[in-house]
């Protein structure tokens, strides 16, 4: 990303040059067009990232008149095998770790499949692109009382077709390929359009170039187009692991946790420990540990695209 | 036709069929009575063709006020994208124009928050919501995510990358930046004002976790916060619940359909420029 992409006007612009197109403006200007927008950036983004871990620090819920500071309490619990809520916390954080780990390569891979169906020239490429895009602009709310509904055991379409009595969602390890099933067909189409996007910046000359050296259709997706995509993958690598890891929604409607909270995702935990039952300085310190356990997630996928990016 | 375009067409087809299905069956069910919806053998024609789902869902006194909740929707998600492209234009401009003291800061602090996972904000909004007086209000629905710090981020690349020469000979005519903002900036950059527009409403109108927490008299609800409700009702009528999932869907349906290009550009701009 351009950190600062005003060639034109810092040319035109000297510092020596007070009257420059830039300066002509009072010194309260600039911060009277960034007030708006900074009074809800700081009331509801910077604020809450101090004020949470504040109340991650105490035994708070919001509806008793006492909530005694406790220090790191809440984070020292999480940790301790046996207290109320270590056990279901790290429960539902491998269940979000189950779910990114299984979702992410089938996101990464439908999805680029897709891709490559649609980037050839043929008529009817956009409505096709359209068609598979279209259920991610439905929210989870709709994605997931529909699913809920066509994989019902008994009046379902999926078990209807397959002549099967599948407990799709209640069960495991159905509940777990429902979920993942469910998420690709909501979100495909995301990543769909940003390898479409990846491939047509890929050089022409190169398949030209593959051609001419007798290269095979397999040669060719190898050689010149897995290299070319190269960038736009570590990053769709590395949202959808992020988008996986903060899995609510589905789990929510679908499966509402079932079997036995074995897919209750973190988020799902958090949302229910510190909404549901006003549990606000535990849910805290888990958002942070989450927060934390991502940061250090995204760091090594970093790491580890960038030196298979070097090599 | 050669093997391999059979292989695509089918391909392409057996696609097609696995994404417009579920959706033609959340259709078809919407115009059933439950006992049709529930007996097998399915049937994809509703017999009898019925509209008693809409007109359940869709009449005022209805447990299930799904009119109620599409007018919080609308309403909720054209405010919410109003407020975020005024303020976001705004402070983009700044950023992008202006000098003053501190603009590396603030530059570097709104983009940094951007890498933050935004449940962090979850709790403590909740209760910054509560302590504001907005909990089962559409204020908690329209106002915080304004906060985010994306769109100020997207603006700001355009505006940078638009063409300074306008701006100045509206300088040299005596114009103030006001005015240079209002009748220069904001038209030339209208289509990426367009698609902020786009991207938050579709945000909003589809945001779940939040609402389903912040809101809980039947007659606040969004539609997302509803439909779970209509879900979690001890016998789901399909019906009444595919009804109401084809209410949230046609906006956003027409939506996308009418600004695909900005919808899609929007994703091809995160995904490889950004």
């Amino acid at each position: 990303m351009a950190v600062d992409a005003r060639p034109a006007r810092s040319v035109a612009a000297p510092a020596a040059e007070p009257g420059g197109a830039v300066r002509r403006h009072g010194p309260l200007t600039p911060y009277l067009f960034l007030l708006p927008f900074g009074v809800l950036f700081i009331g509801f983004v910077l604020i809450p990232a101090i004020y949470g871990l504040w109340v991650s620090l105490h035994d708070y819920n919001y509806l008793l008149p006492g909530k005694p500071w406790t220090g790191l309490q809440n984070y020292i619990d999480l940790f301790t095998p046996g207290s109320r809520d270590s056990g279901d916390f790290w429960k539902s954080m491998l269940a979000t770790g189950i779910f990114t780990v299984f979702s992410v390569p089938f996101l990464i891979v439908c999805p680029l499949g897709v891709a490559l169906l649609l980037n050839r020239a043929f008529k009817g490429r956009g409505f096709f692109r359209a068609v598979f895009f279209a259920p991610y602009v439905l929210g989870v709310a709709v994605v997931g009382i529909l699913f809920r509904f066509v994989l019902d055991p008994n009046i379902g379409l999926v078990n209807y077709y397959l002549g099967s009595a599948i407990p799709w969602t209640t069960d495991l390890p159905w509940a777990w390929i429902s979920l993942i099933g469910m998420t690709v067909w909501w979100t495909l189409g995301f990543n769909a359009v940003i390898y479409m996007a990846g491939l047509q910046d890929i050089s022409p000359d190169l398949y030209e170039a593959a051609r001419v050296d007798g290269a095979s259709r397999w040669d060719e997706f190898r050689n010149v187009t897995l290299p070319g995509l190269r960038p736009v993958m570590a990053f769709v690598t590395t949202i959808t692991i992020l988008a996986s890891a903060n899995m609510f929604g589905q789990s929510f409607l679908l499966t509402k946790g079932a079997p036995a909270n074995e897919t209750r995702t973190a988020i799902m935990y958090i949302a229910e420990t510190g909404l549901g039952n006003n549990r606000q300085g535990m849910a805290a310190a888990m958002s942070y540990i989450l927060a934390l356990l991502l940061m250090a997630v995204s760091l090594l996928n970093l790491r580890l695209t960038q030196r298979r990016g070097a090599s | 036709m050669k093997p391999g375009r059979v292989l695509f067409w089918l391909t392409l087809g057996v696609l097609t069929v696995i994404f417009v299905a579920p959706l033609l069956w959340m259709l078809t069910t919407s115009f059933k009575t439950n006992n049709d919806a529930t007996a097998l053998p399915l049937s994809w024609l509703p017999r009898p063709f019925t509209g008693d789902a809409y007109s359940s869902v869709l009449t005022t006194n209805s447990a299930t006020p799904v009119l109620r909740w599409f007018v919080n929707s609308m309403i909720a998600a054209t405010a919410n994208a109003a407020l975020i492209v005024a303020v976001d234009a705004m402070a983009a401009y700044a950023l992008a124009r202006m000098r003053f003291h501190g603009r590396r800061l603030v530059s570097a602090t709104v983009i940094g928050t951007l890498f933050v996972p935004p449940f962090l904000f979850l709790i403590p909004n909740f209760l910054i919501v509560s302590r504001l007086g907005w909990l089962d209000s559409l204020w908690a629905i329209i106002v915080p995510s304004a906060g985010g710090a994306f769109g100020v981020f997207f603006l700001r690349q355009f505006f940078a990358a638009l063409p300074v020469e306008l701006e100045e000979a509206a300088l040299m005519e005596g114009a103030n930046q006001w005015q240079i903002f209002t009748r220069i900036v904001l038209p030339l950059a209208r289509p990426a004002l367009a698609t902020l527009t786009v991207l938050s409403f579709l945000t909003n109108w589809n945001d779940f976790l939040w609402p389903i927490y912040v809101l809980y008299s039947a007659e606040n609800l969004t539609l997302p916060a509803g439909l779970g409700n209509l879900q979690n009702a001890a016998t789901t009528n399909y019906p009444i619940a595919m009804a109401g999932a084809v209410v949230a869907s046609v906006p956003v349906l027409l939506l996308f359909v009418a600004a695909q290009r900005h919808v899609i550009q929007s994703v091809t701009h995160t995904g490889v420029k950004g």
